[in-house]
């Protein structure tokens, strides 16, 4: 453990930091032109972000201390997380504080904070988000658990970067039959993490329809900065996690020189660009399900989680 | 004190017989001057804290590496059948457990005792302390004679606690329903040990670690023993008293039930099966693992429906025993196929929990005796905004949410760590179908993990934060400082253990060496906790804690410093409806209904549903649970049957029963002869 891998940690945390509005970005330009609509420009989430930073924060009469600190304690825990997530490189002295059990933990503490803000302020739609956020993420959380260890069992670690030397320290392309349920599973899990299509509308402004967007109603300015740029990060988050486990090709390894580094950067933008692509076609192509299909979206999706896991104790694979 | 002059030297043992005593005498001061205050509550309970930091050190001590287990006999029970007592690694933790939660607890009570709640104060003070001093003595007991006295004095003792406001019925009820199930649990715990002593009839726990039992015999003292110890844990289907009486009971003595007595249940079974009977078939294990998974998940999905805030703890209490339930279950499994590494991970994880769950519960317990002082209500649909209000207790309830949510980087998400990474290498398990099923079980520990997070934001939401749903909340206050150092004690605990879990992990470590001979692998620092191979798995609360609030920190500081910090009052924005009352906020029903919709036939559900036009509309719910109706009340009809069917024979005539005495005579010595 040198200095530079240190170094390399913080830029890690650093770049994701810095991209993930940009990957935002993407997928928003991606899905207007599908849509065939005029597309904003790729660095509109800065935009947003500096817009919001510079106005007044305008706080409900009634905002307890709770309220004032969950944006910060959310955008926290997807930068903890973002550091513990081998995006980049796998020599990442930080990521063993926590394992990827606990970044699924890490994940929930952010989720219990944000519907907590969002029932602080006592309206109606606050609560009614912070409802329907916890019931996705009570059947996503034991799913994305789930696929996590289906990874575990073909790798045998729960430490993410040693999961991912693991997978590319073999000598050919072994395809996993677990890996093709786990796969969907989290391609699942990630689209109702990240109030997408079809659980959540993240365009939505409609009331009743609404999740993520009815929980940071209230909030406004930096809050609402943080909360954006904390659930931009939590998307992105979930690539890296998705091409760790399933693609880690260009993913450096312990050691490696400052070539292949940027390899690398080029390799996860390269994910990057055809993940967020993906992303927009799946969207533009599916309905938002009833709110009451969701959690058979979300069964569904834990099962095959399951399912991956049952696979591999069968067939060893 | 003829106890004390029964053994000559001082030891850790001698020294916690004598704080035993010093809690019954303390509870006996309580009669002195029953109804003043001042005395039962501002100086005894905290005197009963003082000594219940005492059992804490004296169990801390047995702890220490070098420690030789202490025994002795005492001058106390029946001629030729003395009371044994024994100290040694896995009492002395059930005590340090016990007394380091019993004196968070202890100083709460000193704060929340009042005049006139039903009993009075003096004589809740002697059950109080009787009820601590008998939990004791069942961890510190040697023999079964001693064991099942104490036992029965705890449940006593708790029974009266329970009916502290015995002038309301369904208290009363709650009541008997209690000392019903806990004699019906103690009677499986007689016949455990009365298998146990193997035709030896010496009733010390001694000579049962050397009888030899045949396996039938052994897994028949097993079942009989999960049996009574789960029915005083609250294992399902035994746990129907339990959402019933621990919301009866005042707070500080549901916390003390829920904290600390469904622990010595616990206590008891690992007693019996890891100390009292040295191996056993691998079913035993599974049983255990099954039922303390169901137990896990039924409880989870109950707590997530209620609308009483005791009630919801109580299920929530059923839920962590069942995931402790499931570690013990799991270690039993692994024991039975010499896998000692795993067993001794799995054991740990439900130790840890066990001490975990007995700070948060009891913490969670005490915040609610604070709300029903401060605004009278128990009922979460009329709570609500208190963080306003209460904001000393609404910052530590929130710790203790945090906690029971499973969340890093507090402690219960370190024991349930522990229990998910046992689970991750019970593939490793040499029996075909077994290692494809019990790795499953990770999946429902997952799950009941996610919907404890689910109830706890319930939980707290509702009571904590929103509007006030009611007019007087208003007029609510703070705790006093009393009340909030105990809670504050309870919640160091949570953070404490959160921060340091390799320390928990070597305490616990001494057990594990005692029960299974070994223990999991010592991280290379305090700071690590790598129970496998640091390679596989590594934790480390302490650096996640610096990082979260590390960055937290670095945050604030830097939108502060590159923008500003400047914020306007305005009323809430809520989509520019401006009419909003409080009502219109989600009720616990409400916030529980994806819950009831999802696991639907979990339920017996009543509905009472309004017609549209009806211009006065009602809505009832009414959330029961099928064990109730489907096995407890035929089996007491069953009861009432037979019993009608006896009292045939029981005409009230005396020539009739003449004639009983006389038939029987002739039938024995027909039989004789």
């Amino acid at each position: 453990m040198t200095a530079v891998a240190y170094v390399w940690q913080v830029g890690e945390c650093l770049l994701a930091i810095a991209l993930a509005p940009l990957f935002a970005g993407w997928v928003g330009q991606c899905r207007a032109w599908l849509q065939n609509r005029s597309a904003p420009p790729l660095w509109q989430p800065y935009l947003i972000l500096r817009k919001l930073f510079h106005k007044d924060a305008a706080l409900a009469t009634d905002a307890s201390w709770l309220f004032r600190l969950a944006p910060y304690v959310v955008f926290s825990t997807m930068v903890v997380a973002a550091a513990i997530i081998p995006s980049v490189t796998t020599d990442l002295p930080l990521a063993r504080v926590a394992d990827a059990i606990a970044l699924v933990g890490v994940f929930a503490t952010g989720r219990v904070f944000i519907s907590l803000a969002a029932m602080d302020i006592g309206t109606a739609f606050g609560s009614m988000g912070a409802r329907r956020e916890m019931m996705v993420g009570f059947l996503a959380e034991p799913a994305l658990l789930m696929v996590l260890f289906s990874a575990f069992m073909t790798h045998g670690s729960t430490a993410l970067p040693e999961m991912v030397e693991g997978l590319l320290s073999q000598p050919h392309i072994v395809l996993h039959p677990s890996l093709f349920f786990s796969g969907v599973a989290f391609v699942m899990v990630l689209l109702a993490e990240n109030a997408r299509l079809p659980v959540d509308n993240p365009s939505t402004h409609l009331e009743l329809t609404m999740i993520h967007e009815a929980m940071i109603l209230e909030y406004s300015a930096r809050h609402l900065a943080l909360l954006e740029w904390a659930s931009w990060l939590k998307l992105f988050n979930y690539a890296c996690i998705g091409f760790a486990l399933f693609m880690p090709w260009g993913i450096a390894l312990h050691g490696a020189s400052a070539g292949l580094l940027a390899l690398a950067i080029a390799a996860l933008l390269a994910k990057l660009v055809v993940a967020g692509a993906a992303l927009a076609l799946f969207e533009t192509l599916s309905a938002k399900l009833r709110l009451f299909r969701a959690p058979e979206f979300l069964t569904m999706a834990f099962l095959f989680a399951v399912l991956g896991l049952l696979v591999y104790l069968l067939l060893g694979a | 004190m003829h106890v004390v002059s029964a053994l000559t030297t001082t030891t850790p043992l001698t020294g916690l017989l004598v704080l035993v005593a010093s809690w019954l005498l303390i509870g006996a001061l309580g009669l002195v001057q029953p109804n003043r205050i001042g005395w039962v509550a501002r100086t005894l309970f905290p005197l009963g804290a003082l000594v219940a930091l005492g059992v804490a050190g004296m169990g801390a001590m047995s702890l220490t590496p070098g420690f030789a287990a202490q025994s002795s006999v005492l001058a106390l029970g029946l001629p030729d059948m003395p009371f044994h007592v024994r100290l040694d690694a896995l009492s002395g933790f059930f005590l340090l457990l016990l007394g380091s939660a019993g004196a968070g607890i202890s100083i709460f009570a000193a704060g929340y005792f009042r005049q006139g709640e039903g009993t009075a104060p003096g004589l809740l003070c002697l059950q109080y302390h009787v009820f601590l001093a008998s939990m004791a003595l069942v961890v510190l007991a040697d023999d079964a004679y001693l064991f099942m006295v104490a036992w029965e004095t705890m449940a006593l003792s708790s029974y009266f606690l329970v009916v502290t406001q015995h002038r309301i019925p369904e208290i009363r009820r709650a009541g008997f329903l209690y000392l019903l199930m806990a004699h019906v649990g103690a009677l499986g715990i007689l016949l455990s040990f009365g298998v146990l002593q193997g035709g030896s009839w010496q009733m010390t726990f001694d000579a049962m670690r050397a009888a030899h039992l045949t396996p039938a015999w052994a897994s028949a003292a097993f079942v009989l023993a999960l049996f009574g110890f789960g029915a005083k844990a609250g294992l399902v289907p035994l746990h129907v008293w339990l959402p019933e009486a621990h919301p009866a009971a005042p707070s500080p003595v549901s916390a003390m039930m829920s904290g600390l007595m469904l622990k010595v249940g616990v206590y008891g079974l690992l007693r019996v099966s890891w100390d009292l009977l040295h191996a056993g078939p691998w079913w035993w294990g599974l049983l255990t693992l099954g039922l303390g998974l169901g137990t896990a998940l039924y409880g989870a999905i109950f707590a997530a429906v209620q609308t009483d805030m005791k009630r919801l703890l109580a299920y929530s209490s059923i839920e962590n025993i069942g995931l402790i339930f499931a570690g013990i279950g799991l270690a039993l499994l692994c024991r039975s196929f010499d896998m000692r590494l795993l067993a001794a991970l799995a054991l740990a994880a439900a130790l840890i929990h066990s001490f975990n769950h007995a700070f948060f519960k009891s913490l969670l317990f005490l915040v609610t005796g604070s709300v029903m002082h401060a605004t009278g209500e128990r009922s979460l649909g009329k709570l609500g905004g208190l963080i306003r209000y209460m904001p000393w207790v609404a910052a530590l309830a929130l710790i203790g949410s945090l906690a029971i949510a499973g969340l890093p980087p507090l402690n219960g998400f370190v024991s349930e760590w522990l229990l998910l990474q046992a689970f991750l290498q019970t593939p490793r398990i040499p029996h075909a179908f077994l290692n494809m099923i019990v790795p499953l079980g990770a999946a429902l520990v997952a799950l009941t993990a996610a919907l404890a997070g689910y109830v706890m934001v319930k939980f707290y939401g509702v009571i904590f934060l929103g509007q006030p749903r009611e007019r007087a909340l208003e007029n609510a206050r703070d705790a006093g400082w009393l009340e909030r150092f105990g809670l504050s004690w309870l919640a160091l605990g949570c953070v404490l253990i959160g921060v340091f879990p390799q320390v928990a992990l070597d305490v616990v470590g001494r057990i594990t060496l005692q029960l299974v001979g070994t223990t999991v692998r010592r991280g290379p620092s305090p700071w690590w906790m790598t129970p496998i191979t640091s390679s596989q798995t590594s934790y480390s609360g302490l650096w996640l804690w610096v990082g979260l609030l590390l960055v937290i920190g670095a945050t604030f500081v830097l939108v502060r410093r590159i923008y500003h910090g400047r914020v306007r009052r305005t009323p809430p924005w809520d989509c520019g409806y401006p009419w909003q009352t409080p009502r219109m906020q989600d009720s616990s029903e409400g916030f529980g209904q994806p819950i009831r919709h999802l696991f639907g036939p979990v339920f017996r559900m009543q509905r009472e549903l309004p017609h549209p036009s009806d211009p006065k509309p009602k809505y009832r719910v009414l959330v029961q649970e099928h064990f109730w109706h489907q096995l407890y009340l035929p089996l007491a009809r069953l009861v009432q049957r037979t019993a009608e069917r006896v009292t045939i024979l029981q005409g009230g005539r005396l020539s009739t029963y003449l004639l009983y005495s006389f038939m029987t005579l002739i039938l024995l010595l027909v039989w004789v002869l």
